[in-house]
């Protein structure tokens, strides 16, 4: 039987801010166990909580960020479990009323369109500790540095049909919380952390199947992998006329397999209530448009205006946008003067790829945009051939000075005065009569593949620098003088 | 609203209290005497009231996201049962 | 000057004997400490004591007031309830879960009284985790009542209203979160101001019921309540829950003038319920108040027999919350040799927890639990809503509510404890006022038998100033507040 795949996403996003959301702690990384981790944090008698104001102005950009309708009197509640990693034996949450209530973000799939997906809310909370099981032999240690950062936590409906529309999500949020410099989104590193609820169901029903959650899945690719796996498992159950058992799950990623999660098995009754140390957030219209004024241009609207404004086609677009110090440098490239297209073929292609070979950020560039626009610039005027243009770009990445001064330097000048070309189609034609006779004697089709030899000939004599368009034209007219 | 002491057990774990069989009666005897103290709340109609968790009509203050901790580490762990390298210790946990 | 008649001044009077140099701080400190060891072994009502390092402050406030360097409290000895946290100083909270809890930080109201220069002699006995009224339940003993030491001396700020009844300081601070100030002050014969809920910072107190918990002075007269109160108060903006409201000069503002103050009576205190004795001595009061030109108007707070079913989910329910983080792991009691995280857990808790708090922290998980949500705590707090509406309206028309602080005197010990609702109803006349966030205090209001009873008065929010003078002006025309135990007679 194929069964349809009903999944939604809840995505835990640490909130970049520098202090902690209810405490002045450190939320650097790296720091020694517990170094920071105050009295608030530790969960010490007596300690009260107090709300970072960036926390909440990093919610609600996120809430206009997706058009979503920010909730103007949301409430902090406590989640009550217990866990050595929870220092209070509750966590500071937002169940009743969440600061940022619904609203749909625009995901662009692959082939360019955009699949609406249904945020139902985002609301704050804090971040538990870290529990550390492999470092001694019979206990667990528990450090709190982690304890108290700000967590933003996005739940969408139960939209999505299938991994790709997953993934394609989460590397949509990633850009859009970039964008808004509310985190860094980094799956690896913690920053965002992804659960997905699964059902299986008959392809053309309403109804949704039981769901289970696959917890903290952390990169894109084990979220496809997850997702795949847990439907295999869901699939066989069902195909056997079994039941799905509702609960919890981990994916391994050595065996592709999710497992049961063994501690989890302990149903948690939360107990949500008010959170009576804090009081309700009332967040009025004057504020809303206060955050509003600061957003940034966001990935939709760059999208967009890329395809407008320069013409590049969607699939060009949906690769510039997302990272944005990328989408940055692409118009610095074409306001220095480059041509959009060049430009984007560019920077998608070698630039990119060197930036990758050699394991930096965009920020750390040898290549500036205007080297780059010089570069594109010098190909477009004919003074460069474009396979004569990789080597300059390789002179670029290795400082060797601007696009002028290395063309200059190694002399790759392209060489496209006719009477230097001529020159050098009739001695390539004077040197090789046996394949002048074959290429006289071929068909059309023939003829055209033949050609290449010369070219090739020309190019090999000429280093390189021969414009080529210019040679093949002198030489289809020269050897038909032969004729 | 009577309770059982199976109840009580429930709660119990939830609050990670342990009670023992032989005083199992006991806890949920008195336990459903407060119970029925909180049953007088059933007489009242509040269909329309709206919750009160704060007696006052008090907002959230917003404090400035500037970092005022410092490591306290030492100061902090004095009373801790069991620590090592810089962590607190608990009973190996498996996940 | 005999120690007793300086350890049965007031702070007022205390204060300005320190400024004339009649009497030093040291000398002071010493009376009450050695007063402390006469009498402690009997009373039980102090669980730490830090006797080098009062003396080191009195030295300090000695210098101080040498060179006229003196803060409204410098010099003063005070014992503090111990649940307030003090840096370096152990802080159990009467219980066996915090024994050997020492806080590396100060409680906002500890700092704030140090920094008026007030003297910490140490920290007082309580019921555990301020759940209690007679001080029966902490760990480290019951207290027990100055006045009779076979009697409670109330509760859960038992250990400071017995300090203070019986002379070992001239100031003590408690916390109140359904009676804890006012019905010991009224078992002990002292006075005890409750504050409006988000006048005083909660910040580094143990936290019982956070909606609830408020901190306040205990004393003498109701003019040192007024000095100490001013001390203690203030916005902090490490506690989200205190009020952004300026804090009066409550001493500079006390005066003795109730011509045309509008005192309350609600029928449902003054009711069949009402002991007989208990009203004949609150009606006593009245009349004094009366005849100094106050007027006495009956009023409806119709919802009264609701508080205590009120209280008793949402305080549990606060509280069992906050007393999560007690699991071992931290700081606090851990069992022997846990076998694995759940057995930390369960034994810590069960082994570090007395009977009381665990019933409660047991209602609290209930009330909150699946399928109880909406019939016990969310209408709780429905309830409480009308609760506060019942005093609003009250306060339309009356400048301030009068009624007994407790049903009665303080009983034998173990009389209550057969079943804890019993004990619950010793706070019946003072719950509400927690729950509505609103001022109360107890004055004196004479002897039944030879046991204190006391005068509750309950003020409109933030309004603490009209209640104090309402005692000032009662502790003017009567000596009720001046009556002591003989504890002379006790074998210490």
């Amino acid at each position: 039987m194929s069964w349809e795949t009903v999944m939604g996403l809840e995505v835990h996003l640490q909130l970049a801010t520098q202090s902690k959301i209810f405490s002045g702690s450190a939320t650097a990384f790296g720091a020694a166990p517990n170094e920071q981790a105050d009295a608030v944090d530790l969960g010490m008698p007596g300690m009260l909580p107090v709300l970072n104001e960036e926390a909440v102005r990093y919610a609600v950009k996120f809430g206009l960020g997706i058009g979503a309708r920010i909730g103007e009197r949301s409430v902090f509640d406590r989640k009550n479990y217990f866990y050595p990693d929870l220092p209070k034996g509750y966590q500071v949450s937002q169940f009743f009323a969440p600061i940022v209530c619904e609203g749909v973000f625009e995901v662009p799939l692959e082939d360019g369109s955009l699949f609406p997906i249904r945020i139902t809310r985002a609301h704050l909370e804090e971040d538990a500790g870290k529990s550390v099981h492999d470092a001694f032999s019979r206990e667990t240690g528990i450090d709190l540095n982690r304890a108290g950062t700000p967590l933003l936590e996005i739940v969408t409906e139960p939209d999505f049909r299938s991994a790709e529309q997953a993934v394609a999500y989460l590397k949509a949020l990633h850009s859009l919380v970039t964008y808004l410099g509310i985190s860094d989104g980094n799956m690896a590193e913690g920053s965002m952390r992804c659960d997905i609820n699964i059902s299986l169901r008959e392809k053309g029903s309403d109804a949704l199947g039981t769901r289970t959650e696959i917890k903290n899945v952390n990169s894109f690719r084990f979220v496809e992998r997850a997702i795949h796996s847990e439907y295999e498992r869901q699939a066989d159950i069902l195909d056997g006329g079994g039941s799905i058992i509702q609960e919890t799950r981990l994916y391994d990623a050595e065996q592709n397999v999710t497992r049961s999660m063994r501690s989890k098995e302990v149903a948690n009754d939360y107990r949500y209530f008010p959170e009576p140390d804090l009081l309700p957030i009332v967040i009025d219209a004057e504020y809303i448009e206060a955050v509003r004024a600061t957003l940034p241009e966001l990935p939709g609207a760059k999208r967009a205006r890329f395809t407008a404004d320069y013409g590049l086609n969607d699939y060009d677009a949906a690769l510039l946008v997302p990272h944005h110090a990328l989408a940055d440098y692409f118009e610095a490239v074409v306001a220095a003067g480059g041509a959009a297209k060049p430009a984007a073929n560019w920077i998608l292609g070698d630039f990119t790829a060197a930036l990758n070979r050699n394991e930096i950020d965009i920020t750390a560039s040898p290549i500036s945009a205007a080297q780059l626009a010089g570069l594109i610039a010098r190909i477009e005027d004919g003074t460069l051939s474009s396979k004569l243009a990789k080597q300059v770009f390789d002179g670029l990445w290795a400082g060797e000075g601007d696009a002028d001064q290395i063309i200059e330097a190694r002399g790759l000048k392209q060489v496209s005065d006719t009477g230097a070309l001529e020159s050098m189609v009739e001695a390539v034609i004077a040197d090789n009569p046996d394949q002048v006779s074959q290429y006289l004697a071929a068909d059309e089709a023939k003829q055209k593949k033949l050609s290449g030899f010369f070219v090739g000939q020309i190019m090999k004599a000429s280093k390189g620098q021969a414009n080529p368009q210019m040679v093949n034209e002198l030489l289809l007219k020269k050897l038909k003088d032969q004729s | 609203m009577s309770v059982s002491p199976q109840d009580v057990e429930k709660v119990a774990l939830l609050a990670r209290l342990a009670i023992s069989e032989s005083d199992l009666p006991e806890v949920t005897e008195r336990f459903g005497r407060v119970l029925g103290l909180v049953d007088e709340l059933n007489t009242i109609d509040t269909e329309t009231v709206v919750p009160m968790s704060n007696p006052h009509d008090m907002h959230q203050r917003l404090r400035p996201d500037t970092v005022t901790g410092r490591n306290d580490r030492e100061n902090l762990m004095a009373s801790a049962p069991a620590q090592e390298q810089g962590y607190f210790l608990v009973p190996k946990v498996i996940d | 000057m005999t120690d007793n008649a300086l350890l049965s001044g007031s702070v007022s009077s205390l204060r300005q004997q320190l400024r004339d140099r009649a009497v030093s701080s040291e000398e002071l400190t010493r009376a009450c400490l050695e007063r402390i060891e006469a009498y402690n072994g009997a009373l039980n009502a102090v669980i730490t004591l830090c006797s080098e390092q009062a003396l080191d402050s009195a030295r300090e406030a000695d210098k101080a007031i040498a060179k006229g360097d003196i803060a409204s409290l410098t010099g003063i000895p005070l014992l503090h309830k111990d649940i307030f946290c003090t840096n370096g100083v152990r802080t159990t909270c009467g219980s066996r879960m915090l024994e050997q809890f020492v806080p590396a930080y100060d409680a906002t109201v500890v700092t704030k009284m140090r920094a008026e220069g007030a003297v910490m002699l140490g920290k007082c006995n309580m019921d555990e985790f301020a759940m209690g009224s007679s001080n029966e339940t902490s760990f480290f003993g019951a207290v027990r009542n100055p006045w009779d030491l076979n009697c409670v001396p109330g509760g859960s700020s038992g250990g400071s209203a017995a300090a203070l009844a019986a002379g070992m300081a001239p100031l003590v601070t408690g916390t109140d979160t359904g009676g804890s100030i006012r019905q010991p002050a009224s078992l002990c014969g002292v006075t005890g101001l409750k504050p409006t809920y988000g006048r005083v910072s909660r910040l580094g107190i143990i936290a019982f019921a956070s909606s609830l918990d408020q901190a306040g002075p205990m004393a003498r007269t109701a003019e040192d309540c007024a000095i100490a109160l001013t001390a203690m108060s203030g916005i902090d903006a490490g506690d989200s829950t205190s009020a952004d409201i300026p804090v009066p000069d409550f001493h500079a503002g006390l005066h003795h003038d109730v011509q045309g103050l509008r005192i309350g009576l609600p029928r449902e205190y003054f009711n069949e319920d009402l002991d007989p004795d208990v009203r004949e001595r609150v009606i006593a009061a009245l009349s004094v108040l009366e005849q100094a030109g106050a007027t006495l108007v009956d009023i409806e707070l119709p919802h009264s027999h609701y508080a205590i079913a009120t209280y008793y989910v949402i305080a549990p329910a606060e509280a069992s919350a906050n007393l999560a983080r007690y699991d071992g792991v931290r700081f606090g009691y851990r069992c022997e040799e846990p076998i694995d995280l759940e057995d930390l857990y369960l034994r810590s808790r069960s082994e570090g927890f007395g009977e009381e708090v665990q019933r409660r922290i047991l209602v609290g998980t209930y009330a909150l639990s699946a399928g109880f949500y909406d019939a016990y705590f969310n209408k709780a707090q429905q309830v409480r809503r009308v609760i506060t509406e019942d005093f609003t309206r009250a306060f339309e028309s009356v400048d301030v509510i009068a009624g007994p602080s407790a049903p009665g005197v303080a009983f034998q010990f173990g009389a209550k404890q057969q079943d804890p609702v019993a004990m619950y109803m010793e706070d019946i006349y003072t719950l509400a006022v927690n729950l509505a966030g609103l001022p109360g205090l107890s004055t004196p209001a004479g002897l039944i038998n030879g046991m204190p009873v006391g005068l509750q008065l309950i003020g409109k929010p933030f309004d603490e100033q009209t209640i104090l003078n309402a005692a000032h002006r009662l502790q003017s025309d009567t000596d009720w507040h001046m009556a002591r135990p003989q504890l002379e007679t006790v074998t210490p």
